[in-house]
């Protein structure tokens, strides 16, 4: 036996290697898609965030199984806490639930794919660069796709302005338009706690060439995070002027913001 | 002209492995004539073949005497070859010369080999790019600019004289038996430079599927610009793996660092260039073409890495 596959063994359940297999999706013959995504190290980053989802940040998620078994759909909710663990647990959700498990896709930060090792292997996950571009030609792959519209705005807010919307961009909302993908809005609560930065240096960002450089303690800590996943919403493919699609942005960030609140109310004590 | 009149067609580029590959599977039902600017090479004696300058006046002996229906232009230089003004004269203005005579013996179709190299590595790329994608590949390395050059020349012909039909093929990595470009190199060769944590998709495709694909959009005059790549994908470090070749990395941040060491060392193998094909993912989007034309081709990545396993020593 060689390492690699005695590590597996060790590593990835054998329920969880089933699991990944069953799990119907567009791949080539050596187990990759065009975007990077790779059956294996999946396994490996699934088994990885079991331990992370249910030990380390207790994960209690409502209403997945609002996603729909098959087709296009934009999984659209609030971005927090500097690293994108948020998108990491909404995938995790969807890749493990019982029935329908999908393989969740994480649009993410232009910066990543310039970053050595760390760049590939959010892509061997499903993480993708996020461009228009890369999440059209997902949607019309049928693939579910989490985006966060506010972007580094949403991740690299401070503590103070904790589960406060910041502006959502109205890219996802002509997406789903026009590949009539559902969309499902979702409130995340407990993330915001995971590294509270009292401050960001925007110079140290800028010289680094970061998004943002947060001043924060180096560790991330472990509160207690509930997802909270809302009723799919239908939007039509009509022309309309950017004014009623931003009108339907705010309706979607109004639902969201509505999922955080129920998230808050559930929350008993942050850790 | 009777009807049974079987086609002419010019094929350059005529020492590599594809264009040899596509005179093997045209010349049963074709009259053919084959040229090179780098040697004569021997066809048999039912093909005539040349080594030619397009630039000399003597190439247009060829149009008159030969009467040729149809062009399959492959003769152009790679990136590693010659200096970068040999490489713009035989590329960007040989290829104006090779298509002015086109048109002016009246040829009716026209296939221009390009390559998915002229839309550019860069990290912001999208995966799956089509047709329409902007060329970036000029902006970022001068050694790339006639890649991109023949290909708007290729272009203009294309709109101002519809009627030589040409078509314009944006293939892959082309790879196997006696592919002598840079990756076809690297993957025949028993250590590959990496850049260290970076590991591109990459798509590639067999010569014999490729000079299918050249045949295929011969004989269907379609107009346009087309990518040919399998619905296939493979991490480039994976396929080294699966060749058979020892990895050494070479440090890759920050990007002065590799850039200078490439620089220095001047590997034929991995110039510095196209450091960045092996840095970020050009990732094309061949379905228009397989829609079109239906391609198909028949050679897995399986099959292509087990030869380079299995060739170490490529003859």
């Amino acid at each position: 036996m060689s390492l690699a596959s005695f590590l597996k063994t060790r590593l990835v359940p054998a329920e969880l290697n089933e699991h990944i297999n069953r799990i119907r999706k567009p791949i080539g013959s050596l187990g990759y898609d065009p975007w990077g995504y790779n059956n294996e190290a999946m396994k490996y980053g699934l088994s990885l965030t079991k331990q992370i989802y249910e030990k380390y940040f207790r994960v209690q998620a409502h209403g997945v199984e609002n996603i729909p078994a098959d087709g296009p759909v934009l999984i659209i909710a609030n971005h927090s806490g500097q690293l994108p663990i948020d998108g990491l647990l909404i995938g995790y959700a969807l890749a493990s639930r019982e029935k329908d498990a999908r393989i969740p896709r994480a649009m993410i930060e232009r910066f990543f794919p310039t970053v050595p090792w760390l760049g590939n292997l959010l892509n061997e996950v499903g993480a993708v660069l996020g461009d228009p571009v890369n999440c059209a030609k997902m949607l019309a792959n049928d693939e579910a796709v989490i985006v966060f519209p506010e972007g580094v705005r949403g991740s690299g807010k401070l503590y103070q302005d904790r589960y406060q919307l910041k502006r959502f961009g109205n890219g996802f909302m002509h997406l789903a338009m026009k590949y009539k993908a559902p969309i499902v809005p979702v409130g995340v609560v407990g993330c915001e706690e995971t590294i509270p930065a009292i401050a960001n240096i925007k110079p140290l960002a800028k010289a680094l060439g970061i998004p943002y450089a947060p001043v924060a303690m180096p560790v991330v800590l472990p509160a207690k995070v509930h997802l909270n996943f809302g009723a799919p919403m239908y939007f039509d493919d009509l022309e309309i002027p950017e004014e009623q699609v931003t009108e339907r942005v705010e309706k979607v960030k109004a639902e969201i913001s509505r999922l955080i609140d129920k998230g808050l109310s559930e929350r008993k004590r942050l850790f | 002209m009777t009807e049974q009149r079987r086609p002419h067609i010019l094929i350059t580029g005529a020492a590599g492995a594809l264009a040899q590959q596509v005179i093997e599977q045209l010349r049963d039902t074709c009259d053919l004539v084959a040229v090179d600017f780098r040697e004569q090479v021997y066809l048999g004696d039912d093909i005539p073949s040349y080594c030619i300058d397009f630039n000399k006046r003597v190439f247009e002996d060829l149009f008159r005497r030969y009467q040729f229906d149809g062009v399959i232009h492959m003769g152009r230089i790679m990136s590693s070859q010659l200096t970068r003004m040999r490489r713009y004269n035989a590329n960007v203005l040989g290829t104006q010369k090779l298509l002015d005579l086109s048109h002016k013996y009246g040829i009716k179709r026209v296939v221009v080999l390009s390559t998915f190299h002229v839309y550019g590595a860069v990290a912001y790329n999208p995966a799956l790019i089509d047709e329409a994608a902007p060329l970036k590949s000029a902006g970022l390395s001068a050694d790339l600019i006639d890649s991109v050059e023949l290909e708007n020349l290729a272009n203009i012909y294309l709109w101002r004289y519809p009627e030589l039909n040409i078509t314009i093929l944006r293939p892959c990595n082309i790879v196997g038996p006696g592919v002598r470009n840079t990756i076809s190199t690297l993957l025949a060769s028993e250590r590959a430079p990496v850049l260290a944590g970076f590991s591109p998709m990459m798509q590639f495709i067999h010569i014999d599927d490729m000079a299918d694909a050249i045949v295929l959009a011969y004989k269907k005059p379609t107009r346009g610009v087309y990518n040919v790549a399998p619905q296939d994908w493979v991490a480039y470090q994976h396929a080294l793996k699966l060749c058979g070749c020892k990895r050494i990395q070479v440090p890759s941040i920050p990007p002065m660092v590799p850039k200078m060491i490439l620089g220095t060392l001047k590997l034929k193998s991995f110039p510095s260039y196209l450091m960045a094909f092996f840095k970020y993912p050009v990732v094309i989007d061949g379905r228009a073409f397989v829609n079109e034309f239906g391609f198909e081709p028949k050679r897995p990545l399986k099959e292509i890495f087990r030869f380079y396993r299995e060739n170490k020593r490529p003859v």
